[in-house]
Parts: structure tokens; C-alpha cells; sequence
């Protein structure tokens, strides 16, 4: 099953490294990770998308709280929360298909943020679901090149 | 002693925290980038500074040194080449959960990432085999680094630490101040139980028909072997250990059974797999303890109290994790327990039939020299009353059958990574620890070259060691297994021909040897060697070149499927 975590860590050099090690050290799958400042700038937060059954879940959020620098490690997947991943995107441009193109930008609430004679480029946010849909979706009108964020995701507020 | 407040430079307050911290031994090795650091260390006397021949040795040393003592022993070795022979032992240290702390120099910090000269990444080389790891980046962390430092290998589960100097960060001056205290937000081990979890662990053992202690090497760290033994005493439990628990309970009560697991006694093994309650205290469910986890104690209850909770349910699943430290899971069992016992006495005729059954023998009639006499004698010799270190091999797994291990950190063994080349250089770090107590060494001709150098070492230490070689020309236990489930094939394991001559290379190192071809000769020798205590000795054991290590469970077999004898291995008991 699908987890995601999140994790707080010290923003030091090798923190980010720490873990991704441990992942590979320990053959545990690791789909995306994503690191970024908190508003406490001393403290990161990493959010980490996983697969395995329960006991490997267990032994990850062990083995990532061990590390010495992991401050606070939580699995969001059975919690709230709001998970968000962005897709920036370069597609092919030819004047038969940039209709289609503009409208499914709609569809998708895109936004254009480049846009050349012969390509343009886009931004999605959204799920990891939905950002995959999005490319499924593209990908007949010729992906150039595109890049994904990974995951980032936050507790629900109260 | 410098006060606080004072400016000190880099290199003197390394050793000021070195002071703080009552470090009574470096183990170190000096090289370009701790020149500044081995200037300071020239007018130093109260540590005092041992010189090894590699430095390797001089992490087994440190390790010697903290399982013999419980203390963190200390390395100091310089960047690049230095830091990375430390490697093997630092990887040794971590699996079996010792604290030492190793300190590497580096080159300067504004030539690290220049592939400077004598430069390695250190921290990224030893990030997976080290519980944390620091660089410093600015003289004035020195001193809150090396305490944390210090504070991470001790606290919790136990185990290697080591920070990185740049040259420039010790050349450098500020203002010294010890942190008295510490803080680690990401570190806070639990070390008390939960007492809830103690309750339920105390209602099972009252209602339990046949429970089994399942020791491990966390009692040993966690001194809690006084509460073990009153717990087992108390409720008439017995006990089995692990290679690294051997000594936590004392081995010639009638409760101990010795080791389990795949060079384990029959009747441990056997009563594992019929317990209905199994306590496991610091251990760890490694495979060489389970064998196939499937099987293993399937009819029991099984508890599990470790200080680090990776450890619970990794390889087998528990029905009741009990997280902190043993000595505090142990003393507050014994709190929990009522008063009187539960009869076990059918349980205890049940083991001791299994132990008439298939007892730990060796051949003595044909007056032939074999490792398991030469360990029997010194056992019997020393009372079980020594520092017993082993490198790895065939003699480890008899060390553990025929050494009687009376008292707690009496076995000093590379057990998790399994390092040949560890034992002549922990049993030298034992000896600077110990010394109201004979160390004792058992290593096979094939350990003993991986690190001699440290022969020097102890001879010019004039540490006592007794190092017993147990020479059979071979590597023997991968010989065993060729043997066994390899067809015979005894590839690259045969070194009766590339041998030096034992005596004579200890000679030449200026270390006292012997020779032993017999049980007779050997008897005197051991007696001499033991009464011998102006440097090292060294005996050559010159044992039969081709027995195995039984019983033994195949790799991966059921521990109820335990192998008596080479020649039909389908005989299973």
C-alpha cells in the first residue's frame, strides 16, 4: 500500500542524504521525496512517498526516527490531509492542435508560463493522481520534456 | 586542565573535552591533517596516547576497550587513508552496538570537495555504519560536537559515533566552553518501560508452564545482569544467550543453557521451539539466533524488550514489545512478580533430558590436539574468570561451547559483521581496560594475520594478552562449510603451506611464543602463558587440521533441525 510520510528533520547538510541512505541501505521503495524549509529555519520537512505492507511501513517510520536527525516522524496516509504535487511541462506546438491544447490547460486548471513559436510550457498542481492523469493525457500531443516536484503534503488544520 | 572561558585553540580543546569526557586512552595513528592535534598531545600526560600499526587495530582496540569496560573507547586517526582503514571497525562496532567515538582529521575546510590531497568523504563513507556522524564547521562547535558525540554513543542503544576535524577548525582559536549539559531534539531514547507493558509481561510469566530467558548482548550494556539473575533465580526461569549475552548469566548455574541459535547447545534450541513463553531481553532475533523464523518458537508467547525499536518486529513479530532500557525492564519485572514461583520443575527435567541427550563433546582419547581441550583447559584454568576475546571462525563457536562464561563482559566477540582480524586488536584494547583480570585471546591462524601488526603494539605496551592460536592451517569454518554443502571443494581455504611460522613471527616481534602439539603440551603451556605477565605471549596450538564445529544448523534450516556429524548430513535430530 501507498504511504506518505512526513517527516521533520534538522536543515543541516546530509540530513537529506541520511535517509535517502537509509532507504537504499535497507531496500525499502521510495517513490518520491521532497525537502524544503519550515517556518522555523533550522527545521526542514521532508515528505516521502512510499510502498510496502504494514510491517515495512512499521520498520520505515522506526528506522526514520532513529536517525538522529529525523525530529518528528508522521504517516499522513491514514490522517487528513492535503497532498499537492506540481508539474511543470513542455509540449510541442503546432497551430492544429494548440486549441485542443489551450482547453485541456483549462480542464486541468494549467497555467501557461512559457509559450515559444513552436512550444509551450505549463504548470499543474494537483494530487500525484491527478498529476499523472494530466500527463496521460498530454502525451499524444509530444511531451518535450517535464519534471514533477514529488509530493508535499500537510496535515488538515483544525 | 583549562577553565572554560579561556581561548584556547582547536586542538587544545579537543583534548580539554577529551579530559571532560575521562577519557583514559586514545587509540590513534598521527598523519598531516592532525599535526597541530599531535603538537598538544606531545606535553599531555594524564591520557595517555597508544600507537597502533594500522588503524583498524585501532578501532578494535577501542571496542576491546568499551566492552571490557563499558566505557567509550577512543580513536584518533588522520583524513583520507587513516579515515578509511577505520572502516571495517567502525562497521564492527555498530553491529554489535559498541560505544567508541572516532575521531578523523580533514583537510582544510576550503579544500574539501577539491579531491585535495589525502582526502576522503568520510562522513558520506561512514553515514549507514555509524549511529551519527558530525563534521565541524566552525572551532567554536568543537567542543559542543565532541560531547554530543560522546553523549550519542553511550545513550540508548550503544554504537560508533565519529566526528571530522579540518585542519584549519583545529589550528583555530575561541573562546573554550564545555556545554555542561546536552540537548539532541532528534534523540531521545526511551529508556524507561512502559509499565502497563511490564504488567502484562509479569501476568504472562505468573501463568507461563515453560518460559525461556533469551539473552542478549543489551543486558551486558545495560548491566543489568544482577536483576537477570534475580528475575531467573526468583521464578526458576532458564536461560539461554546469545553469542554476545554469553556471561550475563552465569554459565555454571543449573538455569543456564548456554548459546542457542546455529552453533547453539541442542537442549537451548530445543527449548526454544517448546517454550509456550519466550522473554527476549536485548537481543535481537538475528538469523544466526532464529535460523528459518517460521519455525522458530512457534508454540510460544513471545515477549520482547529493547532499548531501540527497530529491533522489535524486524525479524520476527512479537506479541508484546516492551521498548527501554533491560536493567529498567528487569528490576521493574522483578517488582511486578509475585513472591513465590510457579512450579517448573517438570519444565527444568524436560531440558535437563534434552541436555543428557545430546551433550557438548569433543574427542580426548587419542591424544590429539583440539581446539575444544585447549579452550576447556583454559576455562578450567582461569576459572571462567577471564576477559575472553575471540576473533572469528571455528574457535569463536567452541569459545561459546566450552568457555564457562561466569561474569558479564567476559566475551568480547565480533558478532554481528563477523571480522576476521578483530580479535588481536580488541583483546590488546581489553587489556588496557582490564587489568585485575587475565585477557585472554583465542584467534585461528587465519585471523591472526589480518591484523599482526599490533603485535608491536602490545609488546611495546607490555600488555599481557595471552594470545591463544588456534592453528589448524586452515580457514576452518569456511572449510567446514566446503565440506558440508560444497562438495568437498577446498577452495582457497588451505594454508598449511603459506603459513610463516608463528613462533619465530612473534619472536621477531619481540613477543614471548610457545608451542603446543599435544593436550600435555598444551596443558603446561597454557599454565605457563597464564603465569606469564611481563608483555604478550603467544601459544601455537597446532590442532587437528579438519574437525567441524557441531551441532549446527544449516543456514537457513529450523533450530529443531540441529546437524551432529560430517558424514550423513541428513541425520537430524
Amino acid at each position: 500500500m501507498k504511504h506518505i510520510i512526513s517527516v521533520l528533520v534538522e536543515n543541516k547538510f546530509g540530513s537529506l542524504n541520511r535517509v535517502a541512505a537509509m532507504f537504499s541501505a535497507r531496500g525499502f521503495n521510495l517513490e518520491s521525496i521532497s525537502i524544503g524549509e519550515t517556518e522555523d529555519t533550522e527545521i526542514s520537512r521532508m515528505t516521502i512517498v512510499t510502498r510496502g505492507e504494514d510491517q515495512i511501513i512499521s520498520q520505515v517510520l522506526k528506522q526514520l526516527n532513529r536517525l538522529v536527525d529525523t525530529i518528528k516522524v508522521t504517516d499522513l496516509t491514514r490522517q487528513p490531509h492535503v497532498e499537492r504535487e506540481l508539474l511543470l511541462m513542455t509540449l510541442k506546438l503546432n497551430k492544429t492542435v494548440q486549441h485542443e491544447i489551450f482547453e485541456l490547460i483549462n480542464v486541468f486548471k494549467g497555467k501557461v508560463v512559457d509559450i515559444k513559436q513552436k512550444s509551450i510550457t505549463i504548470e499543474v498542481i494537483g494530487s500525484p493522481d491527478k498529476i499523472n492523469t494530466t500527463i496521460d493525457i498530454f502525451k499524444p500531443y509530444g511531451i518535450k520534456e517535464l519534471a514533477r516536484s514529488g509530493a508535499v503534503a500537510i496535515h488538515r488544520g483544525e | 586542565m583549562h577553565a572554560s572561558g579561556q581561548t584556547l585553540n582547536g586542538s587544545e580543546i579537543f583534548f580539554e573535552c577529551l579530559r571532560r569526557e575521562n577519557v583514559e586512552y586514545i587509540f590513534g595513528y598521527p598523519g598531516g591533517s592532525l599535526l597541530k592535534v599531535y603538537e598538544t598531545l606531545y606535553d599531555i600526560e594524564d591520557i595517555q596516547h597508544i600507537l597502533v600499526r594500522h588503524e583498524q587495530g585501532a578501532t578494535h582496540m577501542a571496542e576491546g576497550y568499551a566492552r571490557a569496560t563499558g566505557k567509550p573507547g577512543v580513536v584518533l586517526v588522520t583524513s583520507g587513508p587513516g579515515a578509511t582503514n577505520t572502516v571495517t571497525g567502525i562497521a564492527n562496532a555498530y553491529m554489535d552496538s559498541s560505544p567508541i567515538v572516532v575521531f578523523t582529521g580533514q583537510v582544510p575546510s576550503s579544500l574539501i570537495g577539491n579531491d585535495a590531497f589525502q582526502e576522503a568523504d568520510i562522513m558520506g563513507i561512514t553515514r549507514p555504519i555509524t549511529k551519527h556522524n558530525f563534521l565541524v564547521k566552525d572551532v567554536r562547535e568543537l567542543a559542543i560536537t565532541i560531547r554530543k558525540a560522546f553523549f550519542l554513543a553511550t545513550n540508548g542503544r550503544p554504537g560508533p559515533v565519529l566526528v571530522d576535524m579540518p585542519k584549519d577548525i583545529l589550528n583555530a582559536s575561541c573562546l573554550f566552553h564545555w556545554p555542561e549539559t546536552v540537548e539532541i531534539r532528534g534523540f531521545k531514547p526511551t529508556v524507561k518501560c512502559h509499565i502497563t507493558q511490564v504488567q502484562k509481561a509479569a501476568q504472562k510469566i505468573a501463568q507461563a508452564k515453560r518460559p525461556l530467558l533469551y539473552i542478549g548482548g543489551g543486558v551486558i550494556s545495560a548491566e543489568a545482569s544482577e536483576e537477570l539473575r534475580a528475575l531467573a533465580i526468583q521464578q526458576n526461569i532458564p536461560v539461554t544467550m546469545t553469542l554476545q549475552g554469553l556471561g550475563a548469566f552465569p554459565g555454571n548455574h543449573p538455569l543456564s543453557m548456554g548459546m542457542l541459535g546455529m552453533h547453539g547447545t541442542y537442549w537451548a534450541n530445543q527449548a526454544v521451539n517448546a517454550c509456550d513463553l519466550l522473554i527476549a531481553v536485548g537481543a535481537r532475533f538475528d538469523d544466526r539466533v532464529t535460523g528459518k523464523t517460521a519455525t522458530f518458537a512457534t508454540q510460544a508467547y513471545k515477549i520482547h524488550n529493547d532499548v531501540d525499536p527497530t529491533n522489535v518486529d524486524k525479524n520476527v513479530k512479537v506479541e508484546l514489545p516492551v521498548v527501554g532500557d533491560a536493567k529498567h525492564f528487569l528490576a521493574s519485572l522483578i517488582e511486578e512478580m509475585p513472591e513465590t514461583a510457579v512450579d517448573r520443575s517438570s519444565w527444568l527435567i524436560q531440558i535437563n533430558k534434552w541436555r543428557e541427550k545430546c551433550p557438548l563433546t569433543y574427542k580426548n582419547d587419542d591424544n590429539k590436539l583440539r581446539t575444544e581441550f585447549v579452550i576447556d583447559e583454559v576455562s578450567k584454568q582461569t576459572r571462567g574468570n577471564a576477559v575472553v576475546v575471540t576473533d572469528v571462525g571455528q574457535h569463536q563457536m567452541w569459545t561459546s561451547q566450552f568457555y564457562t562464561f561466569i561474569n558479564p563482559r567476559s566475551i568480547i566477540t565480533s558478532g554481528g559483521l563477523g571480522t576476521m582480524g578483530y580479535g588481536l586488536p580488541a583483546a590488546i584494547g581489553a587489556s588496557f581496560g582490564v587489568t585485575d583480570r587475565p585477557i585472554v585471546l583465542f584467534c585461528g591462524d587465519g585471523g591472526l594475520m589480518m591484523n599482526i601488526q599490533e603485535l608491536v603494539t602490545a609488546v611495546f605496551s607490555k600488555v599481557p594478552v595471552k594470545i591463544f592460536l588456534i592453528n589448524n592451517s586452515f580457514l576452518g569454518m569456511v572449510r567446514q562449510w566446503q565440506e558440508l554443502f560444497h562438495k568437498e571443494k577446498y577452495s582457497f581455504t588451505d594454508l598449511g603451506d603459506s603459513n610463516p611460522d608463528f613462533v619465530k613471527v612473534a619472536e621477531a616481534f619481540g613477543c614471548k611464543a610457545l608451542k603446543a602439539e599435544t593436550p600435555d603440551e598444551a596443558k603446561k603451556a597454557i599454565t605457563e602463558a597464564l603465569a606469564w605477565n611481563e608483555g604478550p605471549v603467544l601459544v601455537d596450538f597446532r590442532v587437528v587440521k579438519k574437525d567441524m564445529v557441531f551441532p549446527m544448523v544449516p543456514a537457513g534450516g529450523s533450530i529443531s533441525e540441529m546437524l551432529f556429524e560430517r558424514l550423513n548430513p541428513k541425520t537430524m535430530v
